[in-house]
């Protein structure tokens, strides 16, 4: 809320003290506000007022008629005239409050030295503050069945619950998901599954952190640790561009487990599944620790760093060296990336885009993104929210959760212009628009949007030629704001790095001579690369053809993009060097390896989606060095020094570094591409990544898997009858390259497409067909 | 059982009713009830469908209402009040009679599948106690030969009428089709009221 | 001696009292016809006049709620019908249904006009099926008479009513559990503001009146507002039926103007069963405190068991003689508001579990006489810290019983059981007894 909105401020009186808060504040908010703590379990300040646990009970009275009673300060907004006294100042209240504090321990059991919540506990605080010191109650408390497996990841034990539906108002409220719900009544009331239907939503985890007892808990921290002996640091998530504040918890150098952090302002107090219970992959058997050398006879072999930097240097002696950096890089990383191919290799073949991209896009992040800086707060505003090759829950959930408030809130309309309706789609009420690879551009022009609307663009519109420009269109003509939201962390810092050929940092154009001087100036050199440089798939062709000859490649999975043979070759014939936190697709080509630090074991920061930095430390003890080190050390080694020796110096250099406030490129149109004709039984790919999936760093977190979406080939009702299947049966989908062979869902897709999920169990799209998106396939009942 | 295209009929026009179908899973559930004869998984999961909710929101509602059952009862439910007036009135003394005649705990099931057995809250007929329902219907002023022929008549095949009911006692499952609101023809069958109900107009007539 | 005054149960001795032809005879929808003659504020304005109060147990007056809804304001409106008659004791208004529900329709096509609802409600509890059938047999009929619909008496005026049945929980008689019932949830109460005045059903302005409430209705604009008025007492106008159960030799419904006493009742019924004395009973259902013996001559209006301790509730008279024992009779009940407590509140669900516990080891002899202490203190920490009156309710018969029967409790502590023989109490006892 800007100052300029004009808030009503009321008046009343807590406990003697007088406060003025906004109209409509909840009785026990503005007592916080005074540092007046209400004991409470069912409120929670996102989630509807409910008024179940009847623990913040106070007595009030306004312009001096009193209650009959004490009420329930987490439903009741403050009123001029209103004087409230809690159990501070109110025998009644006070009273209330211990009494009812008796009632949620007559059947809540005493074993909280076994119990994970046990030290963080609210009911044992609250128990402490608000409750006797012996129980009265000496008759049979109540049992069940403990515990409850209600997924693969959560575990129910009943007994412990104290039925003050945070978990169910959250999934139904905030995630949309109502796959558990209070069951029966009375005493006998109790959180529950339909047995048919595990708790599979992508933000379970979520409960289970505002589940004010034990009775909700993650399998992989469960009967792990006692919270007092863990060490918290504030981290940023690694898994995607939503900007998801995190607490890392860690045990003796062993993250444990990690929490949503709280920023009203990104993810309120919430995250997805992916980065709560997906860190495993740090401590994963593959992980690198020392340097490897090839050897004469052509086997990697342990080195110390100098023979490794040594080698390095010699391997890329004369060569024309391009630079490869993944989408997961920090934005310091990604500086010291960008500077390392400017400065040690004066070349602008650098590209943080190790994915199916194209130059359209290239143009348009640099004109379209890169000064844009929409935020979340345009979505809360948005009269309309137009969706572009972006899956919102699966490849931006927080994202998800932001356009669900608005849509549960005031009927937010949102559009998704897509082959599939989605499940996500499908909770936020879109208005589907079912196209194909090739559709889009037409589709994106017809839209009527308004200055107060926003275009959420996926880098999935990538992939249709011209999407991109009937979107930079359709944004001038309605005054629109494009927001860019890439799947991966660090892709758009690492555009902000200008890890990309035709961007050097601080959105500084390198066909543009002042931006280069300027740069060049505060880098201390004389000058820098002034030619375009080649993307990602250029990179891979050009290393192919041997003009390039020498490949830098940090946290790149040759794999991610189409024609993923032609860079397994690339690799194969170029020099290569290669920074991981694990051996990868890459290792094996590699003649030099650096092993690098994984995320909590550096500090760091990542650029959100709105070009939002979020900076964190290192939350675990390491030796392994971060790729910025690596990279200042190895351009010491080569007499080019980039003079990066540490992300304090990288962040310190970026901010004095600063955005270039001259002009931007213009943005050159891209004309869509012609359809394809279909013959019978073929159809055009499509698909999307899932948020839980196979990627690398979901590696050995089966129980996050287990909550995974069913892998199925997604075709109309229409094609379905044609080729003769119904739900479930196997169909073949192929094209020259391969197969994939997965049961059919009939659901509602454009009738010339078919899906599959893009990297999931079973439906390895790129490795298999060699085409994620847009290449006609046969798609057959198998 | 399999629901067929005409229950899913049925089910439209009960949705039809409401100005927002998810008032509609009441009637639906008890509808399910005079298929399968309790609330059965797909018939959680059909009107889960039918109403766009998820399975889950179905299950919250159907263990909310002790009517909704989770797993068979008898053709001939019997439920004898035992909430405070006719638990004193002989209403205790009715149901342990019957468990013991019927070899039956609360909830149970004879073998045969005939009859099942539930002790009842107050069903709003304590000028007639001790008050027997079954399938849902009055059984008034009972005793413990009176209820005991009840259910041997039901296992039998042939129960007594209800005292304010149709002239035969319809089994659970046409009950639950009658409580899902479809019309059976019987509402012009048996008394208009008993006894205690003219009681008062009674007195008043010799009052003047 | 008071004069019963039979309106709603005037016919019901005529074995086609619940048909249309039989409703029609008596000059049945008459009313309905002479009030949508009328401007609907009239109408309000005539129930309001008439000094008619819900029959339901809470005593506000219908005329006042219909008066909350805001008009002009272009939204739905509706009417509810609250027929989920299920508190201990209480047995009017599924007789009245059973004898006349043309009555109720009828009523409902005045109160859905006064309020300009389109479309109205009857939630019945759904463990009567007979009542259901009658019920749904008036709607029909009254469809296919053109009295409801979408054209009533050719008027233009459209109501349309659906009969809503329930499935088995006292909580849905309260309003606001009731609607989120109806609209397909769980039957749990809701918060307060905003009520159903102004977001009720679907968030709509919404009445929720009572069966008896709604039945009274067409009587009043039939017969006028000083007619109805000039029955009852002073705040408590008009004639209620008052139903006799329990101990008595003739059980049963009675017609009266409010403010008759249960003496009165019971002479007319022939008094407790032979060789038995009066020992305790409930003036309105279970929620409210008990009576004893010393309160024969209390007036039955809303104001008199008020000021003698407790509440006129649904006029349920369930009368207890000397050989119940009130241990047992208290544990049944707190077993019911247990079983009963939908589960949202800690107070009312833990409660409920705690008091059932405490009173079962008191009626078996197990209970000592801190328990007793205990007992009332636990009380306290429910009654006005529930969500909503079911928790309050629970507690009245435990606080009313201990003040009367104390010495009763101590009884069974130190006999170390119950002094009572559950048989005696029992019906067969008295036919026995009479035999």
């Amino acid at each position: 809320m800007t100052t300029a909105e004009l808030v009503d401020m009321i008046t009343v009186v807590i406990d003697g003290f007088e406060i003025s808060v906004p109209k409509g504040t909840l009785v026990i908010r503005a007592a916080e506000k005074l540092g007046i703590q209400i004991p409470r379990f069912c409120d929670h300040p996102l989630l509807d007022p409910v008024g179940a646990c009847r623990q913040c009970l106070v007595d009030i009275e306004i312009n001096g008629r009193a209650f009959p009673k004490p009420q329930a300060s987490c439903t009741i907004p403050v009123e001029p005239g209103m004087i409230v006294k809690t159990q501070l100042t109110s025998a009644v209240a006070e009273k209330a409050q211990r009494g009812v504090m008796e009632l949620l321990l007559i059947n809540h059991p005493l074993d909280c030295p076994v119990c994970d919540k046990g030290g963080e506990c609210p009911l044992q605080n609250q128990a402490m503050s608000t409750g006797q010191g012996e129980s009265r109650f000496e008759g049979v408390k109540r049992t069940f069945e403990k515990p409850v497996n209600i997924s693969s990841q959560v575990l129910l034990d009943r007994e412990r619950c104290i039925l003050c539906a945070r978990c169910t108002r959250f999934s139904d409220q905030i995630a949309a998901d109502p796959f558990i719900t209070l069951n029966e009544r009375g005493a006998l009331q109790q959180v529950g599954i339909y047995e048919k239907q595990p708790f599979e939503s992508y933000f379970s985890g979520n409960t289970v952190q505002i589940c004010p007892v034990g009775a909700l808990t993650g399998a992989s921290y469960r009967f792990r640790a006692r919270p007092f002996d863990l060490v918290s640091t504030p981290s940023a998530c690694e898994h995607c561009a939503s900007g998801c504040s995190l607490r890392t918890d860690v045990r003796r150098g062993k993250t444990l487990r990690r929490l949503a952090g709280e920023d009203a302002s990104v993810n309120e107090e919430w995250n997805c599944d992916k980065g709560r219970w997906a860190f495993k992959y740090v401590t994963s058997a593959q992980r690198l620790s020392h340097p490897l050398v090839r050897n004469s006879s052509g086997d990697l072999q342990e080195a110390s760093w100098p023979e490794a930097l040594a080698a390095a240097v010699a391997g890329l002696q004369g060569k024309r060296t391009a630079v490869l950096v993944g989408g997961r890089a920090t934005v310091e990383d990604s500086y010291g990336y960008s500077k390392f191919a400017r400065v040690a290799l004066k070349t602008n073949d650098i590209d943080f885009r190790n994915r199916v991209t194209s130059n359209e896009e290239r143009d348009f992040l640099a004109t379209a993104i890169i000064k844009s800086e929409p935020t979340y707060i345009d979505i809360d505003r948005a009269d309309a929210v137009l969706l572009v090759g972006f899956e919102p829950e699966e490849e931006s959930p927080i994202v998800f959760l932001r356009i669900h408030k608005q849509v549960r809130k005031r009927g937010l309309k949102v559009t998704a212009i897509a082959s599939k309706l989605s499940i996500g789609n499908e909770k936020l009420k879109a208005n589907f628009i079912s196209v194909v690879p090739g559709t889009e551009p037409a589709e994106i022009k017809k839209q009527e949007l308004s200055a107060k609307s926003i275009i959420l663009v996926g880098e999935r519109a990538s992939e249709s030629s011209g999407s991109l420009s009937a979107v930079v269109e359709l944004a001038l003509k309605s005054g629109a704001k494009i927001a860019w939201i890439p799947r991966r962390a660090g892709e758009r810092g690492a555009l902000s790095a200008g890890a990309i050929g035709n961007l050097l940092p601080g959105a500084r154009p390198v066909n543009n001579i002042e931006a280069r001087v300027d740069l060049a100036a505060a880098w201390g050199v004389d000058s820098l690369p002034s030619d375009n440089g080649l993307g990602s798939e250029e990179i891979w062709a050009a290393a192919n053809t041997g003009e390039i000859e020498a490949l830098v490649v940090g946290g790149v999975d040759p794999m991610d993009g189409e024609k993923s043979h032609e860079a397994l070759s690339a690799l194969q014939k170029a020099f290569v060097i290669s920074l991981e936190i694990a051996t990868s697709n890459v290792t094996q080509f590699a003649d030099v390896v650096f092993p690098v630090a994984a995320v909590v074991e550096k500090s760091g920061s990542f650029m959100n989606w709105e070009g939002r930095s979020r900076a964190f430390e290192a939350a675990v003890d390491s030796l392994q060095r971060s790729d910025l080190r690596i990279l200042s050390m190895l351009a010491d080694a080569m007499g080019l020094p980039i003079s990066l020796p540490t992300v304090k110096a990288a962040a310190k250099e970026i901010a004095s570094v600063g955005n270039w406030d001259g002009a931007g490129a213009d943005f050159i149109a891209t004309k869509p591409s012609a359809p394809h004709t279909l013959k019978k039984n073929e159809a055009i790919l499509t698909s999307w990544r899932r948020l839980l999936d196979e990627g690398s760093l979901q590696e050995g977190e089966e129980n996050l898997a287990g909550t995974a979406r069913k892998t199925v080939v997604v075709i109309s009702p229409k094609r379905a009858k044609a080729i003769g299947v119904v739900d479930g049966d196997p169909v073949c989908v192929s094209n020259a390259h391969g197969s994939v062979v997965l049961p059919v869902l009939v659901e509602e897709i454009h009738d010339d497409a078919v899906w599959l999920p893009r990297n999931s169990r079973g439906s390895h799209l790129l490795a298999t067909l060699g085409v994620a998106s847009g290449a006609v396939v046969s798609v057959v009942k198998e | 059982m399999a629901f067929t295209e005409d229950n899913v009929k049925t089910m439209d026009s009960m949705i039809a009713r409401y100005p927002r179908p998810r008032s509609a899973i009441m009637p639906l559930l008890h509808y399910v009830q005079s298929i399968d004869g309790f609330v059965t998984n797909e018939g959680i999961e059909l009107v889960a469908k039918k109403l766009d909710l998820s399975t889950a929101e179905v299950t919250a509602v159907s263990t909310f209402y002790t009517q909704y059952k989770n797993k068979p009862v008898g053709e001939y439910h019997v439920g004898v009040c035992t909430n405070t007036l006719c638990a004193v009135m002989g209403g205790d003394a009715i149901f342990s009679a019957l468990k013991e005649h019927l070899d039956l705990e609360n909830d149970g099931v004879t073998p045969d599948g005939k009859v099942s057995l539930e002790h009842l809250e107050c069903n709003a007929a304590c000028d007639y106690a001790p008050v027997v329902m079954a399938n849902w219907e009055f059984y008034d002023n009972q005793t413990v030969q009176s209820a005991i022929d009840l259910v041997d008549g039901a296992r039998a095949g042939n129960p007594p009428a209800p005292t304010r009911g149709p002239d035969v006692l319809p089994t659970w499952k046409q009950n639950s089709a009658v409580l899902a609101g479809l019309n059976d023809g019987h509402a012009n069958e048996g008394v208009q009221a008993g006894a205690p109900s003219l009681l008062g107009l009674e007195i008043s007539k010799v009052q003047g | 001696m008071t004069t019963l005054t039979p309106v709603l149960s005037e016919h019901w001795d005529e074995k086609d009292s619940f048909t249309i032809e039989g409703y029609k005879r008596h000059g049945g929808y008459e009313a309905a016809k002479k009030a949508l003659a009328m401007e609907p504020d009239a109408v309000i304005q005539l129930v309001k006049d008439s000094g008619l109060r819900g029959r339901g147990g809470a005593g506000f007056p219908p005329g006042m709620k219909w008066g909350f809804i805001p008009q002009g304001d272009n939204k739905d409106h509706y009417l509810v019908v609250n027929a989920d008659e299920s508190e201990p004791g209480t047995c009017k208004d599924m007789p009245l249904l059973l004898a006349n529900p043309h009555v109720l329709v009828e009523g409902v096509i005045i109160a859905s006009y006064a309020i300009r609802a389109k479309k109205a409600f009857i939630y019945v509890r759904g463990e009567v099926t007979h009542v259901v059938r009658r019920l749904n047999q008036a709607i029909e009929d009254a469809y296919k008479a053109g009295y409801l619909g979408k054209n009533i008496f050719g008027t233009g005026v459209e109501v349309d009513l659906v009969l809503h049945v329930g499935a088995g929980a006292y909580i849905c008689g309260e309003e606001t559990a009731l609607l989120d019932s109806l609209e397909g949830f769980r039957g749990q109460p809701r918060l307060r503001p905003p009520f159903p005045a102004i977001a009720g059903l679907y968030a709509r302005p919404t009445v929720v009146n009572n069966v008896e409430s709604i039945s009274s209705v067409p009587s009043i604009v039939a017969r006028g507002a000083e007619w109805f008025s000039s029955m009852g007492t002073e705040k408590s106008k008009g004639m209620t039926l008052y139903s006799l159960s329990g101990h008595v030799v003739r059980p049963g419904q009675f017609e009266a103007p409010l403010g008759i006493t249960l003496r009165e009742l019971l002479e007319m019924s022939g008094g407790i069963r032979e060789g038995h004395q009066l020992k305790f009973w409930t003036p309105g259902g279970s929620s409210t405190p008990i009576f004893t013996a010393d309160h024969l001559d209390t007036p039955l209006d809303y104001e008199g068991v008020a000021a003698a301790g407790s509440m006129l509730g649904t006029k349920a008279l369930q009368i207890f003689d000397e050989t119940t024992c009130v241990v047992r009779a208290v544990l049944r009940w707190s077993e019911f508001y247990k079983h009963e407590s939908c589960g949202k509140c800690t107070p009312c669900r833990e409660g409920t579990w705690w008091l059932v516990q405490l009173l079962r080891d008191l009626e078996n002899g197990k209970g000592t006489a801190t328990d007793l202490d205990k007992l009332l203190d636990l009380c306290e920490n429910i009654l006005g810290r529930a969500f909503c009156a079911l928790g309050d309710g629970a507690t009245s018969p435990i606080t009313s019983s201990i003040k009367h029967f104390r010495d009763e409790y101590i009884a069974h502590i130190t006999h170390g059981g119950c002094p009572f023989d559950p048989q005696a109490s029992t019906l067969f006892a008295s036919a026995k007894a009479g035999a």
